[in-house]
């Protein structure tokens, strides 16, 4: 009953999970989404606090039901520590991006200027482009990349989204 | 559908070859995938017939340019004469070895003597020539020398199914890996705890394409609950704790452990683990009282309840408790394929199986209750048909220990996670017992109206056999049923009565299953008969352990119902497509004069007159196992049928007139109340 066609009208998730930093745990989660056919947005996975634990954030879509589902089997894997939907709660997001934009003397400038509206980074320069970091939403680092495309990139690299609950919520 | 909708991979092979015809031809995917063949200049395909590719086999039967060869077995047997088969001798006294230095074989053997298990399925091959080294002098495993490795996967679950114990397989790398996955698969399937320990080339050889490697951790990921590649010796004896504890708790299913050869070499000290905990797993085994509560208010108020049970109340022996339940609600109760046995169907409140063929009155009854409790069960597309039309007027209330099972097809209205058992406890002290008299009133005018039946026209019928198989039994047997009508036949018509003694391949369907798990059973179980139950194709699937059994001198009773056909595809030809037996009759060796080569006794029947007289003389034989061979009707179809997908209101029952057929022995239990 889960079909798993990409649709619009399904929402967007944001499930964070800690998990065994064992041999193969990664292909056992990609693998459950590939053999159930969930859809994957992005996928990150990186060491924590403790050695033995790496912390995925996984971004994917579907409806409720297929969204238990998925919960359900990525907390089925023997090696998954704790499983945690963040989506309807209050989270803390970033992405990173590294845009390499073409440039000419007189360009230049002004995609410096659109790097600081934003409030990135230039982090590499030579004479035909300029590299810039940015971090952020998906929201922004989409916004940014739009800005700088009528200027040609000429290469970019993308990173999944990392995200951490947000523990303060009380009155101020 | 259209030549043009099918997926980018078809299309693109398709686009080489049918560049031209593409915009006109509308055919099916079947089609499609047969012509795709053809245009790579495929001329012959080996195969095998199934539900879900009938339809290619339906193309194959016109197309004349790939010729079909339909093989009777796709297993290759590598079995060697050379290996002498020898259940190990134990010579040497066991002690505690704990603290001691030694190597890896002698950690692997150690550690299984300290779980306790006495059973090992297996084949040697280079890799663990160290660990049957082991096994040579080691006395507290008995060793089953099987004739292929996917006889031995199969063995340990029939083993683990008759004894509730874990079933522990011990093959090489490569190709012994590769052999055991069905049974790993099978076992995953229908959640059988097995261990699976795999032999794996040294571990600075892994990756490179070694001789007899193969990557059974990638393999096998997908179809075991867990499993392991053990790169240090120091972690040996923890990993098999844990390979044990995982297979054995929660949902049970299949674990395995892959083992280098340089591991099993090397030397560590050997401390077994008395226990072990996981910080990533805690099977939830207590039901929410809160849900617990709910369930018991819904029952209590509760018209037409019924019981839907499945093989989780057999794997956590809560038998005796769900007896219980549907005693104080006076609910009738239905089971599942796996289920049988867990409810006696000698009682008038018992429904039989459910489902695809389950009974008329079973299926009635699931459309009709307005509180469905199921108790193990998964819903199962084989079960529900339709799932939007699915038990559509009850409330259901879901018990089981996998919370990704509640809710996956079926939502639930009270799902409870928990150990069945427990959860069974807990409710029966809350719910209040029900008048459903109007209810039973209601099934039972559906029972008499439909009862199970088949045609007696004198000639030979599985469902005569398994019928009065279960008449002379009483129920007192285990029994082992293959894949396809004869599996179906014997879930329809013997009469179940205890639980771990139904054991068959449900959810995987695994044909030639029921030889390898019937001779498990056998060195689980003594007190009962056992069973075997195969069609003639299902039979010759898995032919080879008929060597093992013979060796072991196992009283085991084959039954091989002969038609001649693949009979369950052939009955999907005959009724949707057009009676075009394509790939669907086979042949069969002389199956008496077999199992004499084998040095087994060998009989067969073909009127029913004969059918009373040699069940009886094939339970008293003592002497070894006796196959039987029953030549029956070739054309014979299992009903009632569901269609695949479809509804209780398309429910074909079976065409013999009532009047004309005597009761079955459901019916007639029935009317001895």
């Amino acid at each position: 009953m889960a079909s798993s066609t990409i649709n619009e009208h399904m929402k967007q998730h944001t499930i964070s999970m800690t998990v065994e930093n064992h041999f193969g745990t990664l292909n056992r989660i990609a693998g459950l989404f590939a053999a159930k056919g969930y859809n994957i947005d992005s996928l990150t996975v990186g060491p924590t606090e403790d050695d033995a634990v790496s912390r995925m954030t996984i971004v994917t879509r579907g409806d409720d039901q297929i969204i238990e589902q998925i919960l359900k089997q990525l907390h089925k894997l023997i090696d998954t520590i704790k499983v945690v939907d963040l989506t309807d709660d209050t989270f803390v997001d970033r992405e990173l991006a590294l845009v390499k934009v073409q440039c000419t003397p007189i360009t230049r400038m002004e995609i410096m200027q659109i790097s600081e509206i934003f409030r990135t980074k230039v982090v590499d320069v030579s004479p035909k482009t300029l590299t810039i970091e940015a971090t952020g939403s998906q929201l922004k680092v989409d916004a940014i990349i739009n800005m700088l495309k009528p200027f040609g990139i000429k290469e970019l690299a993308r990173t999944g989204r990392i995200a951490i609950k947000r523990e303060f919520q009380g009155e101020v | 559908m259209r030549f043009r909708k099918e997926t980018a991979g078809m299309r693109k092979v398709l686009r080489k070859s049918y560049n031209q015809q593409r915009q006109q031809l509308e055919i099916t995917g079947y089609e499609i995938f047969v012509r795709c063949l053809a245009a790579e200049g495929v001329n012959v395909i080996f195969g095998y017939p199934g539900a879900s590719i009938v339809g290619i086999h339906d193309v194959l039967y016109d197309i004349k340019t790939a010729k079909v060869k339909g093989m009777e077995t796709e297993e290759d047997g590598m079995t060697s004469n050379k290996r002498r088969n020898n259940v190990m001798t134990p010579t040497k006294a066991y002690d505690n070895h704990q603290g001691k230095t030694m190597t890896g074989a002698e950690i692997f053997v150690r550690s299984l003597v300290e779980e306790g298990v006495d059973t090992l399925f297996g084949y040697p091959g280079g890799v663990v020539i160290g660990i049957y080294d082991v096994l040579h002098d080691l006395t507290h495993i008995k060793h089953i020398l099987t004739r292929h490795e996917q006889g031995a996967t199969h063995a340990a679950e029939g083993y683990s199914k008759a004894t509730g114990r874990p079933g522990v397989v011990l093959v090489t790398s490569g190709p012994g890996a590769t052999n055991a996955v069905t049974g790993i698969a099978d076992a995953y399937m229908d959640s059988i705890p097995l261990v699976v320990f795999t032999g794996q080339v040294v571990t600075n050889l892994i990756g490179n394409d070694a001789f007899q490697e193969v990557d059974i951790v990638g393999i096998t990921r997908p179809i075991t609950k867990h499993n392991y590649l053990v790169k240090d010796i120091n972690e040996l004896a923890n990993t098999i704790k844990a390979a044990f504890y995982i297979a054995t708790t929660g949902r049970p299913g299949p674990v395995l452990v892959d083992l280098p050869k340089d591991v099993l070499a090397a030397k560590a000290v050997f401390e077994y683990p008395k226990t072990i905990s996981l910080r990533s797993y805690n099977p939830v085994v207590e039901g929410n009282s809160k849900q617990i509560k709910k369930a018991a208010e819904l029952l209590n108020e509760a018209k037409r309840p019924l019981l839907y049970v499945g093989g989780g109340v057999i794997s956590s022996n809560a038998s005796a408790e769900v007896r219980a339940l549907a005693d104080k609600l006076h609910a009738p109760v239905t089971t599942t394929l796996h289920g049988l046995g867990a409810y006696p169907e000698q009682s008038k409140l018992a429904l039989g199986m459910l489902g695809m063929h389950g009974t008329w009155y079973s299926n009635m009854a699931v459309d009709q209750c307005d509180v469905l409790v199921a108790i193990g069960a998964r819903f199962d597309d084989r079960v529900t048909g339709k799932v939007e039309a699915f038990a559509k007027n009850a409330k259901k209330i879901h018990i089981d220990i996998d919370p990704s099972a509640i809710g996956k097809n079926v939502p639930a209205d009270v799902p409870i996670v928990g150990d069945v058992k427990r959860v069974v406890k807990q409710l029966l002290e809350l719910v209040k017992p029900l008048d459903t008299k109007e209810w039973l009133k209601t099934i039972d005018g559906w029972k008499a109206e439909h009862p199970l039946r088949y045609k007696q026209d004198g000639s030979l019928r599985a469902q005569h056999v398994i019928h009065k198989l279960g008449e002379i039994t009483d129920g007192d047997a285990i029994v082992v049923s293959d894949v396809g009508q004869s599996q179906m036949w014997t879930a329809q018509f013997f009469k179940w009565k205890h639980p771990r003694t139904q054991i068959t391949s449900g959810g995987l369907g695994t044909m030639g299953f029921s030889l390898p798990a019937a001779m498990g059973a056998a060195f689980g179980r003594k007190d009962l008969p056992i069973i075997c139950i195969s069609g003639d194709g299902g039979f010759q699937m898995n032919i080879q352990e008929m060597a093992t059994i013979k060796h072991n001198k196992l009283p085991l009773k084959i039954f091989i119902m002969n038609n001649g056909f693949l009979g369950m595809v052939r009955q999907w030809q005959e009724l949707f497509w057009k009676k075009r037996y394509s790939n669907t009759r086979i042949t069969s060796p002389d199956f008496v004069k077999l199992a004499e080569s084998y040095g087994i006794r060998g009989m067969r029947v073909t009127s029913p007159a004969e059918v009373e007289s040699t069940i009886k003389i094939a339970l008293k034989y003592n002497e070894g196992p006796i196959l039987v061979e029953f030549v029956v009707a070739p054309e014979e179809n299992v009903y009632p049928m569901i269609p695949a997908g479809q509804t209780v209101n398309e429910i074909m029952d079976s065409p013999e007139p009532l009047e004309q057929n005597h009761a079955t022995h459901k019916t007639m239990i029935h009317a001895k109340g």
